[in-house]
């Protein structure tokens, strides 16, 4: 216990001496937390959109307005030809092309029936997808209203109708920001903490300090405990700055137990710090340490369903995201801060990084050598 | 003319010198070309924006034709997974909390009754908004379902007046997120690597006390510097070259427009970011800042202002702005229009000119502030 306490009061110090480290350690994770969620709006509302009106009439006129109407869409162009559209799409200057036909109006009033024309650049899938889908509810919109228009015989309202209610949980306004800081707060913590330990012992190995320890009656557990203690304390610092991010700058209040919240993350830093020593003790050098903990995070970071859904990955993926600290830790969040979650709800979460800690810090001890 | 042979010996041989650091560091080297090989594999099957495979759950009041008929087809959507069906709606909150559906679909009692009798019938559907798209996504997939069946149902006297949008996926039919990601994780991957490994190297330098033996040499003190970032610039390149194959031949995503453009744009590219490398290795004194800013400074920003993963013009207006000065964005928007849209130079020698002045700049600055003597 005594080398312990010795061994924090060494590794507190050299934390403490290096002041540009520390600030960067508190300060950039608060500033991108308060920058990035506005960065990271998927809230798809500007829709650039090309038109291409063959009819000018005043039903594809009214349909124009519709579309532009529903706050969606921003009109950007009209065009004569469907080739001059898609060099605005060449160029970036419309996401989406509308073309009405020629005679629009007329075949719709007398036979009864019309086709639209919509290219949608699908570079980007999530907002082709969501895009088409408002067109296509703004079309069948105007649609029934062109029907009361030209006054629709009483026979057909007899059709049967089902009406969907549709209800956001959780969310009601569908805010964005509800959903990005839990997520990025988390990466941030993974980010600050698996760097930092993965740094540390590399750091001694080169400037050669870590001869010194190895000479010492300091134990291979001792010299894993001293390191891992003071970041572990480091992470919650930066995850309780982080909440009062949330807090203060977008008004984000855990609706569960914040309890629960330090219960997690308490285990995660231990999982995470211990995946970071064990990087630590394989590499010789701070640029091979750094090169390995960045090719991991950025598998975790983009693995782990905060950019694109996990249920959508195939199945060899879902398998590899079962091993990926982060999403579990994006899980966990969302569901206390957003959903209330409890204990009893995430407990499988917790035991899961609870093994993940042991393995990893096991393997950690286990790997760093006394003699080289 | 002397001189000038003997200066270009000279700076031969400290490449020669810088490449022996980095082959070497055999596990550096294994990561520098193991990462992009990785990583475009995963990105490219593992990450889709599509929204599929979503688990869902059902709760059936109503139990008749109607319902269990909806019910079918919803499952055989691959939209959907149907996990199980519940009694009643108490049980939902707990189902939503543990986190592992995100939708529940709940019919009325006596559904198909009220359908035929009153002509109406109501079908609730409850999102888990905490993933907002999600939510609209699953919501508009449903709702796209419920009204195909009521279309079939009533086929025998269609709805008159019938306009029907025909839509077409430009570029990438089927959704794929491997034409968004290929281009994004090239710009990440390059701008990491190149500004990350020179910067290190440099400092390390510093940090070692070797720097100042390389700068009392006769050797120009900044030629020091331009070797260091050589071997790293040969590097990227290949790391290119093997994206670009893997992307064609393993992910099926072939390069619409000239690969000899594509190329000479990567390497402005690689330089951009060699540069703003050498920038952060004058401006710092130990490998762990240079590190730390250029990876807590850089991984998120690149991945947020690049526009790959988040639509630049939904931002604030002052990050708009700040995503001009990312270079990441610049570049994928050019490999975007290359690789994918298959544009020529005269569609993005804006983008070009960008790139190149944020090159200038930097290269200035850096040289302005490279301090011969070290404290």
């Amino acid at each position: 216990m005594r080398i312990i306490k010795f061994l924090l009061i060494k590794e507190f110090k050299q934390i403490f001496r290096n002041r540009a480290i520390l600030a960067v350690i508190m300060v950039m994770p608060v500033i991108q937390l308060i920058i990035l969620p506005l960065a990271a709006n998927y809230e798809i509302k500007n829709i650039n959109l090309a038109v291409v009106d063959n009819d000018r009439s005043d039903y594809s006129r009214d349909l124009i307005n519709q579309v532009v109407a529903s706050g969606y869409f921003k009109l950007r162009s009209y065009n004569d030809s469907y080739k001059q559209a898609l060099t605005q799409i060449e160029d970036d200057n419309a996401d989406l092309i509308l073309e009405i036909p020629h005679g629009f109006e007329q075949n719709l009033v007398r036979e009864n029936k019309q086709q639209l024309f919509i290219g949608v650049n699908a570079i980007n899938g999530t907002k082709a997808g969501l895009g088409a889908g408002y067109i296509s509810n703004i079309v069948s919109e105007y649609n029934n209203a062109v029907r009361k228009k030209l006054n629709v015989p009483d026979r057909f309202n007899a059709v049967p109708v089902i009406e969907i209610t549709a209800s956001n949980w959780y969310n009601q306004h569908l805010n964005y920001r509800l959903f990005m800081v839990p997520g990025i707060l988390a990466i941030l913590v993974t980010i600050v903490g698996g760097f930092l330990s993965s740094l540390n012992i590399v750091k001694e190995k080169e400037a050669g300090t870590i001869e010194q320890i190895n000479v010492s009656p300091v134990k291979k557990y001792h010299f894993i405990l001293g390191k891992l203690i003071p970041f572990w304390i480091l992470g919650n610092v930066v995850f309780t700055l982080g909440l009062l991010v949330g807090w203060i700058f977008y008004g984000i209040i855990p609706l569960g137990n914040i309890l629960v919240l330090y219960v997690f993350i308490a285990v995660y830093l231990l999982a995470i710090l211990g995946f970071g020593l064990l990087v630590s003790t394989i590499c010789d050098t701070q640029q091979q340490a750094m090169l390995i903990m960045f090719f991991f995070v950025m598998i975790f970071v983009l693995m782990g369903g905060l950019f694109t859904p996990i249920d959508s990955m195939p199945d060899w993926a879902k398998t590899v995201s079962k091993f990926n600290p982060i999403s579990y830790f994006i899980d966990v969040m969302r569901m206390v801060i957003i959903k209330g979650s409890g204990f009893r709800d995430i407990q499988n979460d917790i035991l899961t990084i609870i093994v993940f800690a042991i393995v990893l810090n096991t393997a950690a001890v286990l790997n760093y050598r006394k003699t080289s | 003319m002397e001189n000038k042979e003997r200066d270009m010996k000279q700076f031969l041989t400290f490449v020669k010198k810088e490449f022996l650091h980095v082959l070497r560091d055999k596990k550096t080297l294994l990561i520098l070309f193991g990462m992009p090989v990785v990583q475009i594999l995963i990105f490219g099957f593992a990450l889709t924006n599509e929204v599929k495979n979503s688990k869902i759950v059902v709760v059936d009041y109503a139990k008749d034709i109607a319902s269990q008929k909806i019910i079918a087809k919803i499952e055989a959507s691959r939209y959907f997974e149907i996990t199980k069906s519940l009694a009643g709606s108490a049980a939902l909150e707990a189902a939503f909390k543990t986190g592992d559906i995100k939708m529940a679909i709940v019919f009325p009692e006596g559904f198909n009754n009220q359908l035929l009798h009153e002509n109406k019938a109501q079908i609730q559907v409850i999102a888990d908004a905490s993933d907002p798209n999600n939510a609209t996504t699953l919501t508009n997939y449903v709702s796209s379902i419920i009204n195909d069946y009521q279309a079939q149902q009533n086929q025998i006297n269609p709805a008159p007046y019938q306009i029907r949008p025909e839509i077409k996926m430009l570029y990438n039919p089927q959704l794929k997120g491997a034409p968004n990601f290929v281009p994004g994780v090239m710009a990440l991957i390059l701008m990491l690597v190149c500004v990350m490994m020179t910067a290190i190297s440099i400092v390390k330098e510093k940090e070692m006390g070797t720097m100042e033996i390389l700068l009392v040499s006769p050797f120009r003190p900044i030629m020091v510097i331009i070797s260091k970032a050589v071997p790293y610039l040969i590097l990227s390149m290949v790391n290119v070259i093997t994206i670009l194959l893997l992307s064609v031949f393993v992910l099926d995503l072939p390069i619409a427009g000239s690969i000899l453009l594509l190329f000479a744009e990567s390497t402005l590219f690689i330089i951009t970011c060699l540069t703003l490398g050498i920038f952060i290795s004058v401006k710092t004194d130990s490998q762990q800042t240079a590190m730390l800013i250029s990876l807590l400074g850089m991984l998120l920003p690149t991945l947020l202002f690049s526009g790959f993963l988040f639509p630049i013009e939904n931002m604030p207006l002052p990050l708009q702005w700040f995503s001009n000065i990312v270079p990441s964005k610049w570049y994928y928007l050019i490999v975007k229009g290359i690789m994918i849209k298959g544009l020529g130079f005269s569609y993005i020698w804006k983008e070009t000119l960008i790139l190149f002045a944020i090159t200038i700049f930097l290269l200035i600055i850096s040289l302005k502030s490279f301090k011969i003597r070290l404290s």
